[in-house]
C-alpha cells in the first residue's frame, strides 16, 4: 500500500533539518506535545493536514511522506505509532518547516527542504530530541499524564539515543513497538492520521520501507495494510486481530502463504521479513490451537471464527467426516448465516451456494435443508455451538498431520494435537504418543525423534526416529510440537508463565500463552459481545482451502531456522557451564530464605535436569525431556557469534566482560553430567564431540520507578557502568548469593545476576519429567513458579523490566509476601487442575512437576530417569512393531547471555540509602499475548517518606530475530503508562541469545 | 435419520454407547455343527442344545428388551451364517459390509445387505480384494473404534473401515491368540471396556489404552471368553448386559454381578463357543432413531 522507501540520502536530509530544528521544536515539542496527548485524533490529523508534520520526517524516510500524503495508506503504520512520539519527533523535526510552510506548501516541497539541509549530522537530532524529551519530562513532572508520557518516552529514547546511528535505529524500533501499543488502543480512525507520525519516528539514518501486506481472513475476505519493512509478526497479528476485534488470539496465527501445502507459521517475535524471505507478503489468518472444547471460549465472536475456519478444514477435507456429519455441520452453518428455515425465502438452490463437503452432492444438500428445518429458533451464536460441539468430536479435529517415514521407510503421518503426537498409517492409528508419554522432542536434520518414557516393566526409555522428508519439514513438525506442548500441555493454570516457557525451544520457543493462559485472560474480558457480521460460508471457496496438509513441498518450504541475532549478547554458555554457575547459585540461594529464593529454586532444579543450558536455553534442555533441538554449531561458532552480535552492549554498556575462568571447560563438562535424565552418557559424549550449541538471547530490562516523581531518564555510559555495579548488588541481594554475579563474571560479558526466567523454565521441565513426585511440597514450588511465572522467555529475546531500588531487605520481605500470596494463588489452580487431570492418564505430570522443590531436586532427578540410560536405541514403532535404529546426535543448545542496565544517577544513591521500613509488598503477574510482567510493588518508608518501587520484571520470548530494541521501548512505555507518577530509575536488559543453526538451511 | 445419532450437540459419545431398536439375527444352519470354521478341533456341537441356545438369546432381544429384531433365514451352504456380526459393521445410520478373511463366508454378506438396506442404512460395501474384515476385530466404544489385525482383518480392511466412520478415530490392534479381537474383550458400558485375563488379552488392553485419547475403565474378568458380552442401553430398562451363564462362567460371572447398575442377563452360548462363536457374534445391533 504505502509508497515505497525514498534514496536515503533523504533520510539524511531530513535527519539534518532536524537538528537544525531540533533547539526550536524542543520547546514547540513541549506544548505541542501537550496538545497532542489531549487528542491523538486531532494530532493525527494536524500532521496530516500539514505538511509540517515532518517531524516525521527527521527519523522517517521520504516513504512517509508518501504515505501521510494518503491518509488512506497511513492506517497501518500509523497506529503503531504512539501520539506523544509523533509528536515529539515530528515537532521537533518538522515544526521549523510546518511553520514557514504551514499547509500551503506541499509535502513534496517540505521533502526538498528536508533533503537539502541534510548537511547536518544525525547526532544533532539525536542529542536535541534527548533535551527535549527531559524537558518535556520536567514539565510533565507539574503537568499531567501527558507530560508523564513525554517523560517516558524520553526515558526510553535516551538510552538508545546515548549512542550513535546504531542506537537511533534501537531508538526506532522502540518506536515502533510503542506503536503497536497504541494501535492497539486507538481505533481505525485515527489510525490513518497517525500513519504519517509513525513513520517519522521510526525512520533513522537508515531507510526504513514499508510493505504492503495482505491476509487472508476467514470469511474469505483480505485485509490489506503497509507494513514497516522490520516489522515483526507480532505487529502484523496485532492488526489483523484489532480489524476482527478479536480478544482472544490465542487461538489464531497467520500462515506463510506460499506455493506448497505446508503449514508454515509466521513467528509472531521475529521480523516478517525474515520468515518470508523473497515472497509477497502474503498471509493467511488461521487457527493455529483449536480448542478442545470450544463452549469454553468467553466471547461467540471467537467461535464465530473458528467455525470459520473449521468450514474451510472441513469442505477442503482436511477435517474428514461422515456424510452424516457433513450434513448436520451444514445445516447449523445455514441456520448461523441464514437464520430460520424460510421456505420461501430459501429456494431450492439457496443451500448450492455453500459448501459443506470437499464432494458435495444434491442427496447431502438435501439432508442439509432437512436438518435445517429442525433448527428453527436457534440463534446464531446458537448454531454456531452446536457446530462446534460436533466438530470437536471428529477424530481429527485439531490434528495437525505431517507427512513422514517410519524406520522401514514405511509412509505415515505424524498427527499433533492437544493431548500428543499421533501416528498415521494411512487413515488408521497406529500409535500414540501422550505428551506425558514423551520426555524429549528433537529433530536432526530430516529426522525427527521422541524419547519416550519407558513403560511399565521397561527399564530404559526408548528413542523413536522419523524421518521426515527434508530439514525444514522436521524442524517444522519440531516446532508445531513445541508449540502444541506448550500451549495444551504446559499451560497448566498453576503456571501460565512457566508453561511458556516449557515451549520455548533453544532456538525456538512458543512466545505466545497457554491455553490456560488465555483462558484466564479471556476470563477478564469485560465488554459487550461485540456486534460482528457473518459472512455466508459460500465465501469460502474450495480454492482457499489447500489440499491436505500431509503434502510436502520440500522446495517451497520456508526455512525457520532461525538466524541468530543477537544485538546486545555477547556472552557466549556452554550449557554445561552454565548448568555449573546455576548450581552453585542454586546452593547459596537456597540458604537464604528470602524471596530471592525462587531463583536459587530454579538454577537447583535445573541442574538437577541436568540441562545443559543457560537461561532460555535450560528452559530447553528441561524441555529438552520434552523437547530439543538440535545445534551443530560448535562452541567456537558460539563463541564467533557472540563476537558478531551484542549492540546493545556497545551502545549502552559499556562495562567490559570479565575474562572467562579457564574452568569454564571444565563446567561444561560437568553439567552434562548432571543431565542424566534427559540424555544417556552416550548422548553426552555425543554431545560433547559435535558442540552443538544454541544461544539464546534474553534481555531483561529492570525499570525503576520512584513515586517521587523524579525524572532522571537520562542515562550515560558511565552512569550504565555504574547501574551495572549496581545491579550486581541487587541480584546479589535478591539471590543473596553471589551466585548470580559469579555466573555472570564468569560469562565473557557481564551478566547482571537475572538468571530467574531461566530458572523458571527449569522448573516447568522438571514438573513435566517428573509425574511421580506430586506430593512433594506443594506450596513451595507454587510460590516458586508464580514468581517465575513472571518471566516470560521468549526465545529471541527477554526484557525484563524491574523496580530493584528497595534494599535488599526489603526486597527480602516484598518476596516472601508475594510468595506467600502467589502460593495460595497456585494452590487454588492446582486443585483446579488436578481435576482436570483426571480425564487423562498422565495428566499428572505437569502438575505434579511443581513438586520439584530445592530440596527435593535431587530426588526429582532420579526419579524422572534412571540413572541407567540406554542410548542408542532409536526405535521406529507403531503399537505392534520396533525397529531400532541407533542414534547419536543429541542436540546441546548453547546460550549467550548478555546483561544491560541502564540506571538513573539517582537511583543509585537511592538504592545505598536505608532499607527503609517495609509497609506493603504485593506481586502481580500479567501477560500479553508475547510478554509476561511480574511486578513487585513495595511500599517502604524512608526517612519519613514514603516509597513505593515498583519492580517489573517482562520476559519477552521471540525467535532469534527478536528486536530487543522495540522489546526494550515498548516495556518501559508500558511501566511509564502504568505509573505515570513515577519515573524510571533503572532498567536492566539481559539478552539470551540461542545460536542460530548453521546446519539448517 | 438424525445426524449424528441424536442430532445437535451431545448426541454422540460414550452415552450413545448401546442405544439399540433393531438387531439382526441369522438362524443357524444345520451345517454349522459339522463344517463351521473353528480354530481347533474339540467337542462335537449339539445342534439342537445350540439351537435352544439360539434361540434364547433371540428371545431375550425381541421379547425381553422390545428390540425390532429381523431374523435371516439359515443358509446351508455357509455354515457360518449365523455369526452375521462379522459381515456388517453398523454405526449410527452407516453400515459397512464386510469383506470376511475366510473366503467360505463370504457369501453371507448378502442377505445381511439385503436386510440394512431394508432399514434405510446408508450401505457402504467392502469391493476392494486386497481387504478383509471381520466384524468380530471390531470394537466400537462409543468415541472410536479398535480394530483387531488378525487372521480375519488386515489393514485395508480397517483402512476402509475407517474411511466409512470418518468422524471417528480408527485404531488396530494386533491380534495374535484369538480369533477375533472381541474374543476377549467388548464393551460391558459407557467407558467400561470387559477384557479377559490372558495376557495376550491384557497385552491387547494395553495397546488400546495407549492409542486412545480417552480413559476407559476397565472390567476384568477370568475368562477370555466371558469377556464378550452385549451391552445394551434401552429406554426404561437403563444398562442392559447380557453376559455368559454362571454355569459356563462362574467366576466371571461373579464380576460381572458386581456391576450393581446394569440388569444382567445371564445367556449361555456352550454350543457355539465350540465353533468360535460369543455372544456378540450372533446379531448386528442398529439403532433407527428415527425415519425422518
Amino acid at each position: 500500500m504505502t509508497t515505497e522507501v525514498g534514496p536515503e540520502t533523504e533520510v539524511k536530509k531530513e535527519s539534518e533539518q532536524l537538528g537544525a530544528d531540533a533547539a526550536k521544536e524542543k520547546h514547540e515539542e513541549a506544548t505541542e506535545s501537550q496538545e497532542n496527548q489531549k487528542s491523538e485524533k486531532t494530532l493525527s490529523e494536524e500532521a496530516q493536514s500539514s505538511p509540517s508534520s515532518p517531524a516525521l520526517d527527521t527519523q522517517s524516510s521520504p516513504s512517509s511522506q508518501k504515505k501521510e500524503k494518503d491518509p488512506s495508506e497511513g492506517k497501518g503504520i500509523s497506529r503503531f505509532i504512539p501520539p506523544w512520539l509523533k509528536k515529539q519527533k515530528s515537532y521537533t523535526l518538522v515544526e521549523p518547516k510546518d511553520e514557514a510552510k504551514k499547509k500551503p506548501v506541499e509535502e513534496r516541497q517540505a521533502v526538498e527542504e528536508r533533503e537539502s539541509q541534510l548537511p547536518e549530522d544525525m547526532a544533532q537530532p539525536k542529542g536535541n530530541l534527548e533535551e527535549a524529551t527531559i524537558e518535556s519530562q520536567q514539565e510533565a513532572k507539574a503537568d499531567d499524564k501527558e507530560e508523564e508520557k513525554h517523560s517516558v518516552s524520553s526515558a526510553d529514547t535516551q538510552p538508545a539515543k546515548e549512542d550513535k546511528e546504531v542506537e537511533v535505529e534501537k531508538v526506532a524500533d522502540e518506536q515502533e513497538e510503542k506503536e503497536k501499543v497504541e494501535e492497539k488502543r486507538e481505533t481505525k480512525e485515527v489510525q490513518t492520521a497517525e500513519i504519517k507520525i509513525e513513520k517519522a519516528p521510526q525512520k533513522a539514518p537508515k531507510k526504513i520501507k514499508t510493505v504492503p501486506c495482505k491476509v487472508m481472513l476467514l470469511d474469505g475476505t483480505e485485509y490489506s495494510c503497509d507494513l514497516e519493512k522490520r516489522a515483526k509478526g507480532q505487529v502484523l497479528f496485532d492488526k489483523v486481530c484489532e480489524q476482527l476485534n478479536l480478544l482472544e488470539k490465542d487461538y489464531f496465527g497467520l500462515l506463510i502463504r506460499d506455493n506448497s501445502d505446508q503449514k508454515n507459521w509466521l513467528d509472531s517475535s521475529k521480523e516478517i521479513k525474515r520468515q518470508i524471505r523473497s515472497l509477497p507478503w502474503l498471509f493467511t489468518f488461521n487457527v493455529k490451537f483449536y480448542p478442545p472444547d470450544p463452549s469454553q471460549l468467553t466471547e461467540d465472536i471467537t467461535r464465530y471464527f473458528l467455525c470459520l475456519q473449521l468450514r474451510q478444514d472441513i469442505a477442503s477435507g482436511r477435517l474428514p467426516c461422515s456424510f452424516v456429519t457433513h450434513a448436520l455441520l451444514g445445516s447449523y452453518t445455514l441456520q448461523a448465516e441464514l437464520g430460520d428455515y424460510d421456505s420461501e425465502e430459501h429456494s431450492n438452490h439457496y443451500i448450492s451456494e455453500f459448501q459443506f463437503a470437499p464432494n458435495q452432492t444434491k442427496e447431502m444438500e438435501d439432508k442439509v435443508v432437512e436438518l435445517h428445518k429442525t433448527h428453527r429458533g436457534l440463534t446464531p451464536a446458537q448454531a454456531d455451538s452446536h457446530f462446534l460441539e460436533n466438530a470437536k468430536r471428529l477424530s481429527m479435529y485439531g490434528v495437525d498431520l505431517h507427512h513422514a517415514k517410519d524406520s522401514e521407510g514405511v509412509d505415515i503421518m505424524l498427527g499433533v494435537c492437544a493431548n500428543g503426537l499421533l501416528i498415521y498409517k494411512d487413515r488408521l492409528r497406529i500409535n500414540r504418543f501422550a505428551w506425558p508419554k514423551i520426555l524429549k522432542i528433537s529433530y536432526k536434520r530430516s529426522n525427527f525423534y521422541i524419547k519416550v518414557r519407558p513403560a511399565e516393566l521397561e527399564q530404559f526409555e526408548s528413542t523413536i526416529g522419523f524421518k521426515l522428508p527434508n530439514h525444514r519439514a522436521a524442524k517444522r513438525l519440531w516446532k508445531v510440537c513445541v508449540e502444541h506442548h506448550t500451549f495444551y500441555r504446559l499451560v497448566s493454570p498453576e503456571q501460565p508463565p512457566k508453561a511458556k516457557f516449557l515451549t520455548l525451544g533453544s532456538k525456538f520457543r512458543y512466545s505466545g500463552r497457554t491455553q490456560a493462559q488465555t483462558r484466564q485472560a479471556s476470563n477478564l474480558i469485560d465488554r459487550p459481545a461485540p456486534y460482528f457480521e457473518r459472512t455466508s460460508s459460500k465465501r469460502v471457496s474450495r480454492s482457499l482451502d489447500g489440499a491436505p496438509v500431509g503434502i510436502t513441498d520440500q522446495s517451497l518450504l520456508r526455512d525457520f531456522s532461525a538466524t541468530t541475532v543477537g544485538p546486545a549478547g555477547e556472552m557466549v554458555f556452554d550449557g554445561e557451564a552454565v548448568g555449573q554457575t546455576k548450581l552453585k547459585n542454586g546452593e547459596g540461594r537456597d540458604k537464604d530464605g528470602s524471596p530471592t529464593k525462587i531463583p536459587q529454586l530454579e538454577l537447583t532444579q535445573d541442574e538437577k535436569n541436568s540441562s545443559l543450558r543457560v537461561n532460555g536455553e535450560n528452559i530447553y534442555v528441561r524441555h529438552s525431556n520434552l523437547m530439543l533441538e538440535d545445534l551443530d554449531k560448535t562452541q567456537d561458532d558460539l563463541l564467533k557469534h557472540q563476537a558478531s552480535i551484542s549492540e546493545l552492549k556497545r551502545n549502552f554498556m559499556e562495562s567490559t566482560p570479565e575474562p572467562r575462568p579457564n574452568e569454564w571447560e571444565k563446567r561444561r563438562i560437568t553439567p552434562l553430567s548432571l543431565q542424566t535424565q534427559g540424555s544417556s552418557d552416550e548422548t553426552l559424549n555425543v554431545v560433547e564431540e559435535k558442540k552443538q550449541a544454541e544461544v539464546g538471547i534474553e534481555e531483561t530490562v529492570v525499570i525503576d520507578e520512584i513515586n517521587r516523581g523524579k525524572m532522571q531518564a537520562v542515562t550515560d555510559a558511565e552512569e550504565t557502568c555504574k547501574v551495572e555495579h549496581a545491579s550486581k548488588k541487587d541480584s546479589s541481594s535478591l539471590s543473596s548469593d553471589s551466585s548470580s554475579n559469579s555466573s555472570s563474571s564468569d560469562s565473557e560479558d557481564e551478566v547482571v545476576g537475572e538468571y530467574q526466567p531461566h530458572h523458571r523454565a527449569a522448573e516447568d521441565i522438571i514438573k513435566e519429567e517428573q509425574e511421580e513426585n506430586e506430593d512433594a511440597k506443594r506450596k513451595e514450588e507454587c510460590a516458586t513458579k508464580v514468581i517465575q511465572s513472571m518471566e516470560t522467555v521468549q526465545e529471541g529475546s527477554m526484557v525484563t523490566v524491574e523496580h530493584m531500588q528497595v534494599t535488599a531487605k526489603a526486597l527480602a520481605q516484598e518476596n516472601a509476601v508475594a510468595i506467600k500470596a502467589a502460593e495460595k494463588n497456585v494452590m487454588e489452580e492446582r486443585k483446579q487442575d488436578l481435576r482436570a487431570e483426571d480425564e487423562e492418564e498422565q495428566l499428572r505430570i505437569n502438575g505434579d512437576v511443581s513438586h520439584v522443590d530445592i530440596d527435593v531436586v535431587p530426588q526429582i532427578i532420579c526419579c524422572s530417569e534412571p540413572p541407567v540410560v540406554k542410548t542408542e536405541m532409536v526405535t521406529i514403532s507403531d503399537a505392534t512393531q520396533r525397529t531400532e535404529i541407533s542414534t547419536k546426535e543429541v542436540p546441546i543448545v548453547q546460550t549467550e547471555t548478555k546483561t544491560i542496565t541502564y540506571e538513573s544517577p539517582q537511583f543509585d544513591g537511592s538504592a545505598g540509602g536505608d532499607a527503609g521500613v517495609l509497609l506493603s509488598a504485593q506481586t502481580i503477574t500479567s501477560e500479553s499475548v508475547s510478554t509476561t510482567t511480574t511486578t513487585h510493588i513495595t511500599k517502604t518508608v524512608k526517612g519519613g517518606v514514603s516509597e513505593t518501587r515498583i519492580e517489573k520484571r517482562i520476559v519477552i520470548t521471540g525467535d532469534a530475530d527478536i528486536d530487543h530494541d522495540q522489546a526494550l521501548a515498548q516495556a518501559i512505555k508500558e511501566a511509564k503508562e502504568q505509573h505515570p507518577d513515577m519515573s524510571v530509575t533503572r532498567v536492566v536488559v539481559h539478552k539470551e541469545t540461542e545460536l542460530a543453526e548453521e546446519g539448517e538451511e | 435419520m438424525a445426524g449424528l445419532s441424536s442430532g445437535c450437540g451431545s448426541g454422540r459419545g460414550g452415552s450413545s454407547l448401546g442405544r439399540c431398536s433393531h438387531a439382526v439375527v441369522r438362524a443357524l444352519p444345520e451345517s454349522l455343527a459339522q463344517h463351521a470354521l473353528r480354530i481347533e478341533k474339540g467337542k462335537e456341537v449339539d445342534f439342537a442344545r445350540a439351537e435352544r441356545e439360539h434361540q434364547l438369546y433371540v428371545g431375550v432381544l425381541k421379547n425381553k428388551l422390545g428390540l425390532q429384531v429381523l431374523e435371516l433365514p439359515a443358509d446351508e451352504s455357509l455354515p457360518d451364517c449365523v455369526f452375521v456380526e462379522d459381515v456388517a459393521v453398523v454405526c449410527e445410520e452407516t453400515a459397512l459390509i464386510t469383506r470376511p478373511g475366510a473366503p467360505s463366508r463370504r457369501k453371507e454378506v448378502d442377505a445381511m445387505k439385503r436386510a440394512l438396506e431394508s432399514l434405510n442404512l446408508n450401505i457402504v460395501e467392502m469391493t476392494d480384494e486386497n481387504a478383509t474384515l471381520d466384524g468380530g476385530d471390531v470394537l466400537f466404544t462409543g468415541r472410536e473404534f479398535f480394530v483387531g489385525l488378525s487372521k480375519r482383518t488386515n489393514q485395508r480392511g480397517a483402512e476402509i473401515l475407517a474411511d466409512t466412520f470418518k468422524d471417528y478415530a480408527v485404531s488396530t490392534v494386533p491380534v495374535y491368540d484369538s480369533l477375533h479381537l472381541k474374543s476377549f474383550c467388548s464393551m460391558a458400558g459407557p467407558n467400561l471396556i470387559a477384557i479377559g485375563s490372558t495376557e495376550a488379552a491384557q497385552k491387547a488392553l494395553k495397546t488400546m489404552q495407549q492409542m486412545s485419547d480417552h480413559r476407559y475403565d476397565k472390567l476384568t474378568v477370568p475368562d477370555d471368553a466371558a469377556a464378550n458380552c452385549i451391552y445394551l442401553n434401552i429406554p426404561g430398562k437403563g444398562h442392559v448386559l447380557l453376559h455368559r451363564a454362571p454355569e459356563e462362567y462362574p467366576e466371571s460371572a461373579k464380576v460381572f454381578e458386581k456391576l450393581k447398575d446394569h440388569m444382567l442377563i445371564p445367556i449361555a452360548n456352550t454350543e457355539m463357543e465350540k465353533v468360535d462363536g460369543a455372544l456378540t457374534c450372533c446379531s448386528v445391533l442398529i439403532n433407527k432413531t428415527s425415519e425422518l
